[in-house]
């Protein structure tokens, strides 16, 4: 099952990365990152079948980290809404040179 | 679980969940309402979860709904309905025709090289045994041989990522203050 | 002696460096007081009260600048003359060449610095220097209260050095840098004055028109280092011993250094910077234009004889060019009102006869009317500069604006300058070849060249165009006599305009009309003695005067040019048959007298200014025919046209494009820059994810390449 698993990670992992790009709320945005992280969990998963639990165990890891930085960035997007009203990625342009 | 069946029932399976995850989540990137983005998305994440069980990890695939689908995903929901965003609130929020062209080429091209790239040759002797990660659930449970290593071979990495959770919520609890734009 | 004679050039480039260093400090900045505003504007500008007219302001550093200035060229004057004596004594008659270091020593090129001592150059020297100092001296009166006197002096003296090296160079390319040079410095004095257009003008043109014949210089020294691998007077004179007689190298070569010729010592088609070049300082005319730099061309021809005597084609060609110029600048020189330009025709008509007289063969003939044209021109010219600062000065006293040159503002005036008065006169005989003046005996020799070669020589056995030489020949013996005949005519003509007849110069001016001060008038003295005496310098066989050595200057010469003589005669020492030696000199003699006469009988100066109406041709030599008119439309607007068109627009449009496409570059580059750095998320996970895919890229190549 190892390269059909890849093949649907990589294609999540592409419809998340198309996501970013694509839309201007921050929040779906933030949403699609979730969506890449889960793809790469899958290839964790599949590989660990074949390499050892480790893979299972960066999962666990994985998971941590993306529950800590959802918490952050909704954080920042709600102070940054407080000023901008609006989560508008195209109204965040204070670093435009 | 123990051996784990590879049988037609089992492939059919196999790729349901990876279709419905795959539709679920093109049908989550082109949601105009945030509410609904997410919905698609925890839709995903269960058949993910799903596919994670077939894969000898169930463990992983109930933190998967705990955590993810369960905390994680109603997190966003409740920032959504803080914000009050509605549908109508932002407009055009997909970029331009230009814009969701490009991006799908480049989504068609990132799978291209993410499929030209996992043909790499793997290391021979990493690879253990077919079926041993389902043996071990058998003999130890579901959690044990996933435990076992974490809190010894990559213990540094638990603490390390403890402490990152503790920093975490501390900037998340200062980020989200309401005076954090005079403390600024 | 010769040893020291890198001190003779070497003093005139000295005094240019302390005038020139003396000249920046009195420099008054540009304005009302500019010191190259002519005079009379910068009184205007300054408001000058006409009533305090005392003696005039000596300008900054005058006595220091008259002392350098006339000193440097008189000591070179002495160290030349001692050099000559020390020749005559030794008898010598190789040349004596002086090496002062290898300045261009290129694969088979060996150029050096070198300056060569032989007959031909010291007489050049002696020419130079001598006329150098008297017309310094003269210079410090005529320009005695001009603000630019210091500069005035350090360009005479630089210009003096550069005719030094020309004519002492060992070889063509220091005689080119002295050739350049002199056309610089002629560029830096006839546009002395040059706030006004006019004058600038002149000088531009007068450069400009020299270039064109120096391309020919260049290109006859490009065929002779070809062809001799050397470009020592020695290596060429021993190399031409060589090369087919008549063929058509030496022609070339000889074709292309009378390009130059025709540039520098302004004959057809050339000629037309020299009557401009009058806006300059009179002094400047005499020296530049009438003694030294026009007569270079000649010395360049007689330094090459060598080679011209090779070539009877090239030898016919500046004979009827020059015959073509003297008629052509007598018959223009009878019409015109401005005393400087008649001379300046005049200079032209006379280098004709030179370059006539060089180009059958007869070199000696063509140094010795040098000689004697510098004495008699550079006393005219003078005479014209004591002329003109009188009516300046009346004119100066009485804030009239007239012109100070125009003939038709002067007249009589023998009675109120008769020292310049009987000096111009004898000038005049002397130019018209009266007989026992300096002119005669130099104009009858050149006459009686042409007319020996034409009997018998290498040209006369030569074709020119399919006319034969001898035909040709006795037709140039025609054309000569007919411009010896007008030269007495115009001579004579601005005399009588000048000094005789009636005075037209305004009753306010007369009674302040005088004599020129003796610093101006002992030179012409000094020239007055030479022309009338130049004469026997080379005094012919057949006219044996008084006991007087004869063939002074055919002696004197014989070693430098004589086997390039014997050359266009077949080989034999040619004498002239005394009978008709003397027939000849009766006929040329008795032309001048003629001229004169007619002059003399025919024109009234009372009639100047009647309304008469004239006829066509006077029109046409009054405007000298058109020719200055058909350069400009053949020449000069066309190009001016092209370049602006094609140049200005096309290449230049082409640089400046290329230029502003750089600058174009750099903002679209920073644009770019600008473009990526939009405080943007989106944009920076575009950039992201294009970094990812690169990186991917590179990896799958890796592993499938």
């Amino acid at each position: 099952m190892l390269p059909e698993s890849i093949a649907i990670s990589a294609v999540l992992f592409a419809i998340g990365v198309v996501g970013v790009l694509t839309r201007r709320n921050a929040i779906i945005v933030f949403m699609c990152v979730e969506l890449m992280l889960n793809a790469v969990n899958l290839t964790f998963v599949a590989f660990a079948r074949v390499y050892g639990f480790a893979g299972q165990v960066f999962v666990v890891l994985v998971m941590t980290v993306a529950a800590a930085e959802a918490a952050v960035g909704l954080a920042i997007v709600i102070a940054n809404f407080r000023h901008r009203h609006t989560v508008d990625l195209q109204a965040i342009d204070l670093l435009k040179g | 679980m123990y051996p784990t069946p590879v049988s037609l029932f089992y492939t059919f399976n196999f790729y349901l969940f990876g279709l419905v995850a795959i539709a679920s989540a093109l049908a989550f990137v082109t949601r105009k309402s945030p509410v609904t983005a997410a919905l698609w998305l925890v839709t995903t994440m269960f058949c993910l979860a799903a596919l994670y069980v077939m894969l000898d990890a169930p463990f992983i695939g109930v933190i998967q709904v705990l955590v993810y689908a369960g905390a994680i995903m109603v997190v966003f929901v409740f920032v959504v309905m803080l914000l009050n965003l509605g549908k109508e609130q932002l407009g055009t929020d997909v970029r331009g025709l230009v814009g969701r062209l490009g991006g799908g080429l480049l989504g068609l091209a990132l799978i291209a090289f993410l499929w030209a790239a996992h043909k790499g040759v793997p290391l021979a002797s990493v690879t253990i045994a077919p079926d041993s990660l389902a043996v071990a659930q058998h003999a130890e449970g579901a959690v044990a041989p996933v435990a076992q290593p974490l809190f010894t071979t990559y213990l540094l990495a638990f603490e390390v990522t403890s402490v990152l959770l503790l920093v975490a919520i501390v900037g998340a609890v200062v980020v989200g203050r309401r005076g954090a734009a005079r403390a600024a | 002696m010769q040893n020291y004679i890198w001190a003779v050039p070497l003093l005139p480039l000295l005094g240019f460096v302390i005038n020139g260093a003396l000249s920046l400090f009195g420099a008054v900045h540009l304005g009302p007081a500019d010191p190259s505003l002519p005079h009379e504007a910068r009184e205007v500008a300054l408001d000058h009260d006409p009533a305090e007219h005392g003696a005039p302001t000596r300008p900054r550093f005058y006595t220091a600048v008259t002392i350098i200035g006339c000193l440097v060229v008189a000591l070179a004057f002495a160290l030349g003359v001692a050099i000559f004596v020390e020749m005559v004594q030794s008898g010598q008659t190789q040349p004596f060449v002086q090496t002062y270091f290898p300045w261009m020593p290129v694969g088979d090129l060996q150029i050096n610095a070198a300056l060569q001592v032989d007959q031909l150059s010291i007489l050049m020297v002696l020419v130079i220097t001598g006329i150098g100092t008297l017309i310094h001296i003269f210079s410090v009166g005529y320009m005695g209260d001009d603000p630019g006197y210091a500069r005035y002096f350090a360009y005479l003296n630089l210009f003096v050095f550069f005719m030094l090296v020309l004519v002492l160079g060992a070889n063509y390319p220091i005689l080119f840098v002295g050739w350049e040079g002199v056309g610089l410095c002629s560029y830096l004095l006839i546009g002395f004055w040059f706030s006004e257009t006019v004058n600038a003008d002149a000088g531009k043109k007068a450069f400009i028109v020299n270039r064109i014949g120096d391309y020919g210089l260049l290109m006859a020294m490009f065929l002779m280092f070809a062809n001799f691998k050397t470009l020592d007077y020695t290596g060429v004179t021993a190399a031409a011993g060589n090369l087919t007689a008549g063929g058509p190298l030496a022609t070339t070569i000889c074709l292309f250094l009378f390009l130059a010729c025709t540039g520098k010592s302004a004959q057809i088609p050339l000629y037309v910077w020299l009557p401009d070049a009058m806006a300059g300082p009179t002094p400047v005319s005499a020296l530049i234009h009438a003694a030294t730099m026009v007569t270079a061309g000649v010395y360049l021809v007689v330094r090459s004889a060598a080679l011209f005597a090779l070539s009877p084609v090239a030898g016919l060609t500046i004979c009827v060019v020059g015959a073509a110029t003297a008629l052509l600048a007598a018959t223009i020189a009878l019409k015109q009102w401005d005393i400087k330009k008649v001379l300046a025709y005049s200079t032209v008509s006379q280098l004709g006869f030179m370059f006539v007289a060089v180009g059958c063969g007869g070199y000696v003939a063509g140094m010795f009317h040098l000689v004697t044209h510098a004495f008699f021109k550079a006393l005219l010219f003078l005479g014209a500069g004591s002329v003109i600062y009188a009516l300046h000065a009346a004119y100066h006293e009485t804030h009239n604006h007239a012109d100070a040159q125009d003939m038709r503002n002067m007249g009589g005036l023998r009675h109120y300058m008769p020292w310049t008065w009987i000096l111009m006169w004898i000038a005049t005989l002397a130019i018209s070849g009266i007989p026992l003046f300096a002119g005669f005996f130099s104009k009858d020799e050149v006459m009686g060249t042409l007319f020996d070669r034409a009997q018998d020589s290498t040209l006369r056995d030569a074709h020119w165009l399919g006319i034969p030489g001898g035909l040709l020949l006795y037709t140039l013996y025609g054309i000569m006599l007919f411009a010896a005949f007008l030269t007495a005519i115009y001579m004579t003509r601005m005399m009588l305009y000048t000094f005789h007849g009636p005075n037209r110069s305004g009753d306010d001016e007369r009674p302040l009309l005088r004599e020129a001060p003796w610093i101006m008038t002992g030179p012409l003295v000094v020239l007055g003695v030479l022309s009338a005496t130049g004469g026997f310098l080379n005094l012919p066989p057949f006219f044996p005067l008084f006991g007087a050595p004869i063939n002074l200057l055919k002696n004197w010469l014989d070693p430098v040019v004589g086997p390039a003589i014997i050359r266009t005669t077949h080989g034999v020492a040619v004498e002239t048959d005394p009978t008709l030696g003397v027939t000849l000199g009766v006929i040329a003699g008795s032309i001048g007298v003629l001229g004169i006469l007619l002059a003399v009988i025919r024109i009234k100066t009372t009639e100047v200014g009647n309304a008469v109406p004239e006829p066509a041709i006077e029109r046409v030599l009054e405007h000298r025919y058109y020719v200055d008119e058909l350069y400009d439309r053949i020449f000069v607007r066309p190009l001016v046209a092209l370049s602006r068109t094609v140049l200005w627009k096309g290449v230049d449009g082409m640089i400046d494009g290329a230029v502003n496409a750089v600058a174009w570059l750099g903002r679209a580059v920073s644009r770019a820059g600008a473009a990526i750095q939009s405080g943007q998320v989106g944009t920076y996970a575009w950039v992201l994810v294009l970094g990812v895919l690169a990186v991917l890229g590179a990896f799958s190549l890796f592993l499938y390449a």
